[in-house]
């Protein structure tokens, strides 16, 4: 057990001990099937295979479960163990970080959706180096909000928050792109679209790693930084 | 250190408080959290008390403001109750017990020599942890406050506060057919809400209360607690308690003491969310109690 489990793990009662610790590992569990579901979905669409996108869609019905799974012990020990101050804060985040997982596993199934319809008609012939740049940086920031999560480290969090209106921008780009193949011929146009739809889910991916790193910079630092501005977030992981 | 001037408090020793680094006084570093209020009702600066020669409360400033509910929590022995009771003198009557420190009430010294202490007493009202009915009926428990301290000229007028603070307590519907039985043949919860109309029968500011809920079952506790928010209109409340969820429930603002020190003192949210002292955060959490 290292430094950052202690936290939790230090209470009179053994048992609410474990009861953290589990909700810990399930909601780190879940988190490293979706990254796995984002990969996949990318993978699948880039490389126009058809069986790895019916895999990450049948695989969705477990991140589902996992989020009820997840909520459900949440309540168990809201009800059980009236958790204050950071051990509030953690099972309240976890509630909330774990809506924001299921939707990146949503996100996941319907890039894998496109990627189906796309390696049936054929590849498409443009946007796919602006899928795979998106798809790592977002990949990289859904790592890092996990693993964030994992270490309480509100530094990584806000960097993530850094990273998101840098993904903005590069999805603002390759949406220009896409226009300009789509003007160029207009039969690109519905293939240009489907890759437009999954620049889009992969932006949404994101926005909710971001939320992510939101809600540890809660856990660590007990002040909420959504909607604040960025010297806000700033200000709040500086201060002591 | 005494920076109190005629007139009230002295700036200096508020921000004293708040600025110090932890030193001999104050091992745990200065109160955290919002010790002190605008409208204060009691102004308590670096208040000591001594059983003997052992300090079980260590130069504590705290401001009770008017008409709030706060909270005294700690571990056993981290001397909440004994400054509960030094809020009106109910320390005098232990040997070896001595209070050093500023100690107003609406800005007049409580501890002042010429302090009429039943008047004081008549003022901020107690409650004690266990029901502690007098053995009379419930007509005479509610009416003895009123009578000693001469509130009712007539009959018709002590039957009215009979009456009002019976209902205060939330007790008038279950007992008012029968006022003229024996107190002792009543629930436990029936006889703390009693002793709490005992106590606003002579119409106090303030109510201490010690551990009001503790020898009392969910659904009495919950009538109590129920019963503090009301009063917290008229009345400016001092619970000490061991449930956290307790002080969770009906306070405005919670203290948490260790060892003799107030090691922080804030809005209840704030203190249940993010604690700012690692001491309360343990404590609170159930790491150590």
């Amino acid at each position: 057990m290292s430094d950052q489990d202690d936290i939790y793990g230090d209470h009179i009662s053994h048992q609410f001990n474990d009861e953290l610790a589990r909700l810990k590992e399930d909601f780190l569990h879940m988190g490293g099937m979706v990254e796995q579901q984002v990969a996949d979905a990318i993978q699948a669409l880039t490389n126009g295979d058809g069986e790895l996108a019916s895999q990450v869609r049948q695989k969705d019905k477990k991140v589902d479960r996992l989020e009820l799974e997840i909520d459900e012990e949440a309540t168990r020990i809201i009800a059980r163990r009236q958790p204050t101050a950071r051990d509030l804060r953690l099972v309240i985040s976890v509630i909330k970080m774990v809506a924001d997982l299921e939707r990146i596993g949503d996100e996941a199934k319907k890039t894998a959706k496109l990627a189906m319809r796309l390696a049936e008609e054929g590849q498409a012939p443009r946007g796919y180096v602006e899928v795979r740049n998106i798809g790592r940086h977002v990949g990289q920031m859904l790592h890092d909000a996990l693993d964030s999560f994992a270490r309480l480290d509100s530094e990584q969090a806000l960097e993530i928050i850094r990273e998101d209106a840098r993904v903005d921008e590069e999805y603002q780009g390759a949406a220009r792109t896409l226009l300009t193949f789509m003007m160029e011929d207009p039969r690109n146009i519905s293939r240009c679209m489907s890759v437009m739809w999954v620049l889009r889910a992969l932006e949404r991916v994101g926005d909710h790693a971001c939320n992510i790193a939101e809600h540890v910079i809660f856990m660590v630092k007990g002040e909420d930084v959504r909607h604040a501005s960025m010297e806000e977030a700033e200000r709040v992981v500086g201060g002591p | 250190m005494n920076t109190m001037n005629a007139t009230g408090i002295n700036a200096a020793t508020t921000e004293g408080g708040q600025t110090a680094d932890a030193t001999e006084d104050r091992p745990y570093g200065p109160t955290r959290g919002q010790p002190f209020a605008d409208e204060a009702r009691f102004k308590l600066r670096d208040v000591s008390v001594y059983y003997g020669e052992t300090a079980a409360i260590k130069k504590v400033s705290l401001d009770v403001a008017r008409n709030e509910v706060i909270s005294f929590i700690g571990p056993s022995g981290c001397g909440k109750s004994t400054f509960l009771r030094t809020l009106n003198r109910m320390n005098d009557s232990i040997d070896g017990c001595r209070v050093e420190g500023q100690l107003t009430l609406d800005g007049e010294d409580i501890y002042s020599d010429s302090r009429d202490v039943v008047e004081l007493r008549a003022r901020v009202g107690m409650v004690f942890q266990k029901p502690n009915p007098f053995p009379k009926s419930i007509y005479d428990n509610v009416a003895y406050g009123p009578r000693i301290h001469g509130l009712a000229n007539r009959k018709s007028e002590l039957d009215d506060i009979v009456e009002r603070s019976l209902r205060g307590s939330g007790l008038w519907e279950e007992v008012k057919d029968r006022l003229d039985a024996p107190a002792t043949g009543f629930s436990g919860g029936q006889q703390q809400r009693l002793c709490i109309a005992r106590a606003i029968a002579v119409s106090p500011e303030v109510v201490l209360m010690d551990e009001p809920c503790s020898a009392l079952d969910p659904i009495a506790t919950a009538k109590v607690e129920e019963l503090i928010s009301e009063l917290s209109e008229s009345y400016t409340i001092v619970i000490v308690t061991h449930s956290m969820q307790q002080a969770a429930r009906v306070s405005d603002r919670t203290a948490y003491f260790h060892l003799g020190h107030l090691v922080e003192v804030d809005e209840t949210n704030q203190v249940f969310t993010s604690p700012q002292h690692e001491l309360t955060e343990s404590y609170i959490t159930g790491r150590f109690g």
